[in-house]
């Protein structure tokens, strides 16, 4: 069973947002689940600082071994930074997703809507596995 | 439901990821795939394999209905040696490629790939009906654990008082393996040395086990599909769905080689591959693709030059050995010749280089 941690939230595209309680800014990965279900991370793409995201939306990719899959945005808002260490070593999706596998900050233009408390993830993931 | 290999419980208790490929329920990884298919390369790795179909042919006329029924000139293969082959329709389409082992004078072991081999047991069993042949699909009486790597014969001699330094690649001996009767073949599907063991459902747990244990001191870990891919990749070795298909001869992927006309006889396809053979040079040939940026061409995105489709990619990943993406892909003669390839990766042309297969060679 992979971790998920209670102080986060997360989206059934099995992302995790952080930072929700303390203002507007909130940091985006991609949870333990994810990174297990990819197997090796070989290719990050974030969005760009300063692109405005729209939760739902495709914005970036992930590539391991086996397979592709899109980053979707669980927010919406402004990137105001992307995590350049990830996208040097994208192992790091694996190794810590939840530290310093992180992939970008927004800040939010509107309140977030849908996204599952570290319970109901649990639950998802119960489910797909 | 897929199938279950007799191995099922120790891929669970190993943690391993499960996938289901052609109707099995196979490991994909059982951890990362990196760290396997690097174990390979440079100390061994353990794979289960039961999914291949074993068809065995036996008979005083065993050798005549394969040379019927195959392409190769089986008849010619020394007993206890093995050779790679195909089976192709009458239009010449491949319909499998196999490796086939001749067990004794009048004993035949014909190896399947897992998507295939029932189509082929019912071709050879049809194929051999004018021969004093027997056809015996006992794919699911075996299991097949394969160790690979540079450590295999290490690993494998303390279980085993089989000949190893003596068997050579492509070659085949009955022997006992932690005390269970099996089949040692040097052979594989990695790109290094390495063997490929067929033992009884009822072995298989004790006989992984046993490797298991035996490996432990020389790097041994347990691989799955995942790593066997990238691995055979690495190699330049085709896989049949992706580099082959129904619908390409053995010329068109490159592979003329294993047709064999100087053989006695007639045999299924001969007159198709035979026209083939002296008819125009196909319009694409398979080559070997290297990325320049990160991301990783796949199966079925398309190969283009100025934009325009000129190719398409059948197997890419990331590789470990060169740490960079690559893939195989059939491309235009001409569009090869002239460069400037790039693949179309989900929308962006990105440049690739055109290098000779295979991607790895190991060193001696």
């Amino acid at each position: 069973m992979s971790s998920i941690p209670d102080d986060l939230s997360y989206t059934k595209d099995h992302e995790w947002v952080s930072g929700l309680d303390d203002g507007r800014t909130v940091t985006v990965g991609i949870t333990a689940y994810a990174a297990e279900q990819l197997g090796d991370v070989v290719f990050v793409q974030v969005p760009e600082v300063g692109a405005g995201v729209t939760a739902g939306d495709a914005v970036g990719e992930v590539e391991s071994t086996k397979s592709v899959s899109d980053i979707f945005a669980p927010v919406t808002g402004e990137v105001v930074e992307v995590n350049a260490s990830v996208v040097d070593d994208p192992s790091l999706a694996n190794s810590d997703p939840y530290g310093e596998g992180w992939l970008f900050r927004v800040q939010l233009s509107e309140d977030p809507e849908d996204l599952l408390t570290s319970a109901e993830y649990t639950t998802l993931t119960t489910a797909e596995s | 439901m897929p199938r279950s290999t007799p191995l099922h419980e120790v891929h669970e208790a190993l943690g391993a990821t499960l996938t289901d490929f052609a109707g099995w329920l196979m490991p994909l990884r059982y951890g990362s795939e990196s760290i396997e298919h690097n174990a390979v390369r440079n100390a061994a790795g353990l794979f289960d394999l039961s999914h291949m179909g074993e068809i065995f042919v036996t008979g005083p006329q065993a050798a005549e209905a394969l040379d019927y029924a195959l392409v190769g000139h089986i008849s010619a293969l020394a007993p206890g040696r093995a050779r790679y082959t195909m089976i192709v329709a009458p239009d010449g389409g491949i319909l499998d490629d196999l490796i086939v082992y001749r067990l004794a004078p009048e004993e035949f072991l014909v190896v399947a790939n897992a998507s295939n081999y029932l189509l082929v047991a019912r071709e050879l069993t049809e194929r051999a009906e004018p021969y004093e042949a027997r056809v015996d699909d006992r794919s699911d009486s075996y299991a097949l654990v394969a160790v690979q790597g540079p450590r295999s014969t290490e690993i494998l001699g303390k279980l085993t008082d089989a000949d190893l330094v003596g068997l050579k690649y492509y070659a085949g001996l009955p022997g006992t393996v932690a005390g269970r009767e099996a089949l040692i073949a040097r052979t594989g599907y990695t790109g290094e040395d390495g063997f490929e063991l067929f033992v009884a459902n009822a072995d298989a747990v004790h006989v992984w086990n046993a490797l298991t244990e035996a490996g432990a001191d020389f790097g041994l870990v347990p691989a799955g599909l995942s790593a066997r891919d990238t691995l055979r990749l690495e190699a330049g070795m085709p896989l049949y769905g992706n580099e082959l298909t129904a619908d390409l001869t053995p010329f068109d992927a490159g592979l003329g080689r294993v047709v064999r006309f100087d053989k006695q006889g007639d045999f299924v396809g001969r007159e198709a591959l035979a026209a083939k053979a002296e008819g125009e040079t196909p319009a694409r040939r398979l080559v070997g693709l290297v990325a320049r940026g990160r991301r990783v061409p796949r199966h079925g995105y398309p190969v283009t030059q100025d934009g325009v489709p000129v190719g398409e990619v059948t197997s890419g990943a990331p590789s470990q050995s060169l740490g960079k993406p690559i893939a195989m892909a059939y491309v235009a003669h001409a569009a090869v010749e002239s460069g400037g390839l790039t693949v179309d990766i989900r929308g962006s042309h990105e440049p690739v280089d055109v290098v000779d297969l295979p991607f790895y060679r190991r060193s001696k």
